[in-house]
Parts: structure tokens; sequence; C-alpha cells
């Protein structure tokens, strides 16, 4: 689809999503670098970025090999003079910590927007982790978009105070902001010239903090701070908004729940309105806390609920200003532990509201049997509802074919140790590979802790390729420099498969174009590692290898790789000429062991309740890993197959 | 008017994130605000994906609460009784296309697989109206999407919007290449359903 320019200069007019609507923000402020690593919620970030021809994308960006590292190359550019941004997901910032704690102590002469997606109810993370800590931790102020309109106004407004001010500031986005659509509108604006003159100088700084040279950076740090302070006090996204005349209840609220709030008092969502609604004080930075403008809002309210998705970070703020002021405004802060937990969704923001004030705010209505109204999840159990379709790997998957021949070559009690990516899908049935994950490139430091004083259950560490480059590489060399005994599995699909394909350092390109491969077989090899090398669809090999391995004992690697099957499917069907292959069961060599359908597990298979096997003409590519699987040679080799659709038996009236 | 909540649901890769916005963006040309939002990342390799629009004239939130949808979409059998389970308000709609991708506890022989009869005893028991969809001769099952979106607009399940602002949508979104099949089968299962076609 023909998408209008997101770097024209005239005004503009769309309906996209947060993430869409950000680098419009991006162009039109003039931010000039733009650095990521891909993550949900944020990836589509870039793919919109990687929309605007080559040609006529006014900034740099690039996927760096992690957060860190996308930090570093912001930062750099940032103290050149040039306006940076640099994106991630939540726990990205953990990765890029040891750099960003230092950042607010920098003069960033050019500017530097730290765009975060944080994943209140873990749509898609390992954890719901609250970044404002990370951000009072070191003095940097965040902004709180409710919906993608204010991505786009938000970004700007961070972007110029951060040239203006010269420090880091936070744009802190959720999922449900990140992927929200609606009609975004942005002004015409002249760009601005490139000025690409390197202006990087010593004196601005000093930019080494070492010993003595810290206390006034830290000075400078917060003087700057108190300054924002006053900005969050003027900005004109803090809000009163008026609730019922006379009413004496506030609501302090930002970001995301605003939305649900607002649909709450205002909409028409969940079906009941509201007697006499609160005012809400609507805050646009929630750090630093806008102290005047909060305390006034006590003042002129004897009841006032603070509500905040995860933490209580407003409410540490609020409590103490209103202390400071002599206040008996009573405030409620987090009431339950539930209110810690999980995003503020309409129906959540209304359970709460009504805890709070039950003669104000109805109980949701007695909805059908279904989930509980604080998790509007597809996994929440439901007495009539199915069982839940957790995500698989899709059909044709290199992963599938090595986890159900890896299976083959372990022990009962072995352990498996997972990691981040795909191949994390590997710990549910059939394979029940990996029983244990933490975050992004752990898998060999955890194998190697497992491994102690132990011979009698084989570790055995899952590792993607893109993780490998990630954080994976440490816990490697630490293997091999400690000695370490475990297996490890480095799953190479050649892409970065879970976030959406995008590139790494193996793929042979980044963002911009082609570049050098780095094999990662050549790179364990020079480190001093045994390397077995196959590809996944060789099942017996594999297993083989991976027996080898485990005998042979101490740090040994397996390079288990299969391109990812998805991007080659969606490539091969836009070629011209293009012909669906699919495999078919043979009924007549077919004796209904279900192997492939219980154990190597292809989604592309039909079990009828008579026990016969189908294959699902909506859903196998072809690729035929599971002929193999068969112990009756019941599955015919891939043939072209005239399109048709899945096999059904009932036709609608 | 009110504000037309509708919910999404499918298997990952089985267009649902093209016949949401297609529906986005027919509610906008209508001249309704919209609100959205789809599932993005590994939820879309192969388990259920959901996706949320929240049509009026005063919309904040993208998100739909459960038990609250007005209209649920259904790609396939098992997700369509999950959406009447989870999403539909009593008295509400649904709408799927008939056709199964068989969930991995069926295939394990550790459930029973959704049948036909199933969605239709639950949706009388909700007071919902339900509507499958089949059509046999299909050119490419990638355009189910386009016969259920056709069955929606046929039936004027979404008040305000008319077949010519999913027309339109429908020709902005659709790759040129897919658009002319995409629109012959629109207007194919729109006049099967006897509805104005303007």
């Amino acid at each position: 689809m023909a998408e209008p320019s997101l770097t024209a200069p005239e005004a503009w007019s769309e309906i996209v999503m947060g993430n869409t609507a950000i680098v419009r923000a991006m162009a039109v402020s003039g931010t000039r670098v733009v650095t990521a690593y891909p993550g949900s919620p944020t990836p589509e970030i870039a793919e919109a970025i990687g929309r605007i021809p080559a040609g006529e994308r006014p900034f740099f960006f690039e996927f760096s090999t992690n957060e860190k590292v996308a930090t570093e190359v912001a930062f750099g550019a940032s103290i050149n003079g040039h306006l940076a941004c640099v994106f991630f997901k939540s726990v990205g910032l953990n990765v890029a910590a040891d750099t960003f704690v230092q950042l607010s102590m920098m003069e960033l002469v050019g500017g530097m927007v730290i765009v975060l997606g944080d994943d209140p109810g873990c749509n898609s993370s390992q954890n719901e982790q609250d970044n404002r800590h990370l951000a009072r931790l070191c003095y940097t102020p965040v902004w709180e978009p409710m919906d993608p309109q204010e991505v786009h106004d938000m970004y700007l407004e961070a972007a110029a105070w951060s040239q203006e001010q010269h420090m880091p500031v936070i744009l802190r986005l959720s999922t449900h902001v990140c992927h929200a659509k609606m009609r975004v509108r942005s002004a015409a604006f002249t760009p601005a010239p490139h000025n690409d003159a390197p202006r990087f100088d010593p004196a601005a700084g000093p930019y080494l903090p070492i010993t003595k040279l810290v206390a006034p950076l830290k000075r400078r740090a917060l003087e700057k701070l108190e300054r924002t302070r006053e900005k969050a006090e003027t900005t004109p996204f803090l809000k009163v908004l008026p609730g019922v005349p006379g009413t004496r209840r506030g609501v302090i609220t930002a970001g995301l729940p605003t939305a649900s709030l607002l649909e709450v008092l205002e909409g028409s969502a969940l079906g009941q309105g509201v007697e006499g609604p609160p005012n809400v004080l609507r805050l646009g930075l929630v750090h630093p806390l806008p102290v005047r403008a909060v305390t006034d809002f006590l003042r002129s309210h004897d009841e006032v609920k603070i509500l905040e998705e995860l933490d209580d970070f407003l409410e540490q703020g609020v409590v103490a200003a209103a202390y400071r002021a002599g206040l008996s405004c009573r405030i409620r802060g987090k009431e339950d532990r539930e209110e810690w937990i999980g995003e503020y969704t309409p129906p959540k923001v209304r359970e709460i509201l009504h805890a709070t004030w039950p003669e104000l705010i109805p109980a949701a209505a007695p909805a059908t049997p279904g989930p509980s109204p604080d998790a509007p999840s597809v996994d929440a159990p439901s007495a009539d509802a199915p069982s839940a379709r957790a995500p698989q790997m899709c059909p044709g998957c290199g992963h599938r074919s090595a986890f159900y021949a890896i299976s083959q070559a372990l022990a009962a009690e072995d352990i498996t140790v997972a990691d981040i990516g795909c191949h994390t899908l590997g710990f549910l049935p059939p394979y029940h590979m990996g029983q244990v994950l933490l975050c992004m490139g752990a898998s060999c430091g955890i194998a190697a802790g497992l491994s102690l004083f132990q011979r009698s259950r084989r570790v055995v560490a899952f590792l993607g390729d893109s993780t490998f480059f990630h954080a994976g590489l440490p816990g490697v060399i630490n293997a091999l420099f400690n000695r370490h005994d475990f297996t490890l599995i480095v799953m190479e699909n050649g892409t970065t498969a879970m976030t959406g394909h995008q590139a790494h350092a193996g793929s042979g390109e980044n963002f911009n174009g082609p570049t050098t491969a780095i094999s990662i077989r050549d790179l364990l090899v020079s480190l001093g590692a045994t390397v077995r090398e196959v590809d996944t669809y060789q099942q017996a090999k594999l297993t083989q290898l991976v027996r080898e391995a485990n005998e042979a004992g101490g740090f040994q690697v397996v390079i288990a790789r299969h391109p990812c099957m998805l991007a080659h499917q969606r490539r091969e069907t836009r070629k011209p000429g293009f012909v669906k292959r699919q495999v078919r069961i043979l009924a007549e060599k077919c004796d209904q062991r279900h192997v492939c359908v219980k154990q190597f597990g292809c989604p592309s298979f039909f079990l009828e309740p008579s026990g016969a096997v189908h294959v699902n003409a909506d859903l196998c590519i072809g690729d035929g890993s599971c002929l193999q699987t068969c112990p009756t040679k019941a599955i015919a080799p891939p043939a072209p197959v005239k399109q048709e659709t899945a096999p059904t038996k009932q036709e609608a009236p | 008017m009110t504000t037309t909540q509708i919910y999404m649901i499918g298997v990952g890769g089985q267009g649902i994130g093209l016949l949401a916005e297609v529906l986005a963006h027919a509610g906008d040309r209508a001249g309704l605000a919209i609100r959205a939002v789809d599932t993005h990342g590994l939820a879309q390799r192969g388990g259920s994906v959901e996706s949320f629009l929240r049509v009026g004239t005063c919309v904040f939130s993208p998100l739909v609460a459960p038990g609250e949808a007005d209209l649920v979409v259904a790609l396939e059998r098992t997700e369509a009784l999950r959406g009447l389970c989870t999403y539909a308000r009593p008295g509400g709609r649904l709408v799927w296309y008939e056709t199964a991708w068989q969930p991995l506890a069926v295939r394990l022989g550790r459930e029973a697989p959704v049948e036909h009869a199933a969605i239709l005893a639950r949706a009388a028991a909700l007071g919902v109206t339900a509507r499958p969809v089949h059509v046999p001769d299909l050119p490419d099952t990638r355009m189910q999407n386009v016969a259920v979106l056709a069955t929606v607009a046929g039936l004027g399940w979404i008040p305000g919007i008319a077949p010519a602002h999913y027309r339109e949508a429908l020709t902005a979104l659709v790759p040129p290449r897919a658009a002319a099949a995409n629109l012959a089968l629109f207007d194919a299962v729109l006049a099967a359903s006897g509805a104005d076609p303007a």
C-alpha cells in the first residue's frame, strides 16, 4: 500500500500506530541519527523507517548489535552535535544501563531522546519492569504519551527540550501506545538544513567522569533536572480535566491509564455511566514531578486517587509533596497488590476506581462467563472457552526439526537451558526443550553453573544467532575461559526472526545494505571451541552430533542451522510463477501412529476424529521436513498443488 | 451514536491484521473516530491473534473489555468459540469463517475439536446472532478475511459504515496485484447477502 511520505514537509494526517507516528516526529524534529535493537513493542518503528526510501530518509538509522551499543552510537552522535534517538524494549534498558546511567552527566550538545517500549501486562517480555525507577536513578526526565497523537506531539516537545538543555530525555511508551492506531495529524514543517560538520568539543564537557570530576557533572545534571521540573509544570500536556462541578474528589494519572480512565468516566465503554465524575490531573512528565501543580490539585480536593500502572512511583512523590506542603488531603495510592500488576485497561481502571469509590463508580456489569476483567487476554481461563492456543513454530521451521532430533539425543534427566528467540517456544509440548530462561544471552552462564560438581545430568544450552551477537558471546567465552562442561546448541536461522526478521551481524546485510557476514562457526573455531554443524533438516545427523557432543564432555558446540522458513516462504510466494507445493498423506500406508502430529508436531497436520491424518492446505509449505519422521513412509514428498481451502466438512448454511 | 466495539480473533498468519486495518479505515472514511490495536510479536507465530477496534464519536482507548464486544469477528472455528466465550456481549453478534486450524491440544488428543454446532449452541445461549461464512471455491485461502468483511458489510453490522466505505478502504489497503480479485470477492459475497451495494 502506498503510504504518504512521513518525511514530506507538507501537513500530514494518517491512520497510523504510535510506532509510525514517532517516525514522522523524528523527521519534523530534525533527528539526525536513530539507533535501536529490535524488541517488542518497538520494532515497527524501524519498519516505518524502512518504508521511507533510503534517499529520502533524513537521518541515519542502524540496528546495533545490542541496546548498549545502540545507546553509545546515539550518544556519540549527540556529542558531535546531532539530535539523536535510540529506541528499544523495556528490558533493553537493562542491557544499556551501564552506558545509560552516565548520560545525564554528559553535555549532550545535539540532544538525545531515549524511546522505551515498556510492557505492562507482559505481552511480549519476561517481566513488566517499571523503567521510571531507572529514570530517577540517573536524573533523566520522562514524558508519557497516552495515544499515537501524543507520541508524535510529545516526541517533538521532548526532543526540543533535550536540544535546549543538552540533556537526555525519555519518551516512555507502552505496548498499547506503540501499537494503538488512530488518525494522527502533523503540521507542515520546514526541514532544518543538515550540519554534518563534526562539532565534538572536549571543552563543552568535560566528558571524562573520573573521581573528583564527577561531583560537578552530577551537580550540573541535578540543575538540569530542576529546570525540567518547571517544564513539567508548564507543559501543555499537563491538564486538569474537570469532573462534576464542585466535586472534592480527584484523580492523578498519566500515560495510557489516562485513556482508560477517560473511557470509564466519559466514553461509552462498559455500558454504564458514572455519577459525579472526579476531577482529573493528567501529567505530561512523570519525572520530575510538577510539585506545584500537584500540591495545587491536592489543596482543592478532599480525596485524591493516584492511578498509575505498575509501581507506586508517582504516589511516593505526591505523598512527599503533600507532607511538605502540610496538606490534609487524603491520598489514595495503591491499596491492593493487584494494583501493582498488569496493564491498566478500561476494565481494570473501573475495578480500581470502584474499589476506591464504590458509590461513585459502579462495578462492571456481570459479563458473560469469561476471563476476569483485569485480564483481557486470550490466555485467561474461561469456563467454556477452548484452552489457550499458544504460539508455535511455523510450518517448516528448522527449530522444529532441531528440537525433534535433539530430544532423541537426550536422557530424561538431562537439563536444557533456553534463551530468548523463536526457539524459546521449544519449552512447549511436544518438545519440552528449555526448562529455565532468564534473559538475552543468559543460557551459557546458567548452563555453566548447572554443570558444576556433577556429570550425571548433561546440561544443554540453546542460543539463537542474533542473541549470540547481542549478549551471548561473553557467556560462550566464559565457558571456554573457565573450562565449563556443557553443550551449547546455536540455533542459527540467519535472522532475528521473533521480532520480524531484522538482519544481524551474521546475516550478510544490515538495515542499509549488504555487509560482510560474521560467521558464527569461524568465530567459535577461532576462539578454540569444538564445533559441529549440520542443517536441522538432517535430523538423524543432528541427533548423532548432539550425542557425540554430550559423550565427549567439556564445552562442546553444535550449530543447528536452517534459514527461517517464514521469511523464506514470504519471499517465495511473492515471486512470479510461484507454485505452491505440499506434502500429502498416503492413506494406504498410514497406520495412524501419529508421530507427525504428536511428536514432530507440525501444525500443518490435521487429525480427524477417525484417527486419519490430513494435511491442512492453508498451512503446509511443502518443506518436506516431516517425511523422515514417518515410520511407515506415509507422507508423500512435496508436489505442486491446486489452491484449495482447508479440509472442512461443514458448509455454511 | 454510541461506540461499536469490535473484537477480532484468528490464528497468527490468517490475515487478521489486514482485516482490522480495512475495518478501521472504513470507519474513518465513514467520518467516525476510530481507536484500534493489533497483536504483534511472538504471539503471531501460530497462536491466537486478537485485534481490537472501537468506532464511534467519543473514543479514547482502543481496548475492548471482555464480555463487551458488540461484534466478534473470527477467522477460524476454534477461535470463534473462544471469542464468543470471552468477548461477546449478551445480545451481540458473531461472524466467523468456517475453517479449522487444529490447535495443538486437539492434535495431541487431549481435547475434542470444536464443532460448528457448539458455536451455534453457545451463541444461542448468549443471545448472540451468529453467522458462519464459507466460500467453497475461494481462489486463495488468504482471501477468507475479505469474505468475512463482505459479510459484515452486507449485514450492516457496524452502524454508520456503508459498503462503499469498506470498498474504498479495501482498494486503498490491498496490494494492487491482489486488489481486483479481492474486490470481486467482496462484491460477490455482498451481492449474495442481498444488501444495497452502495
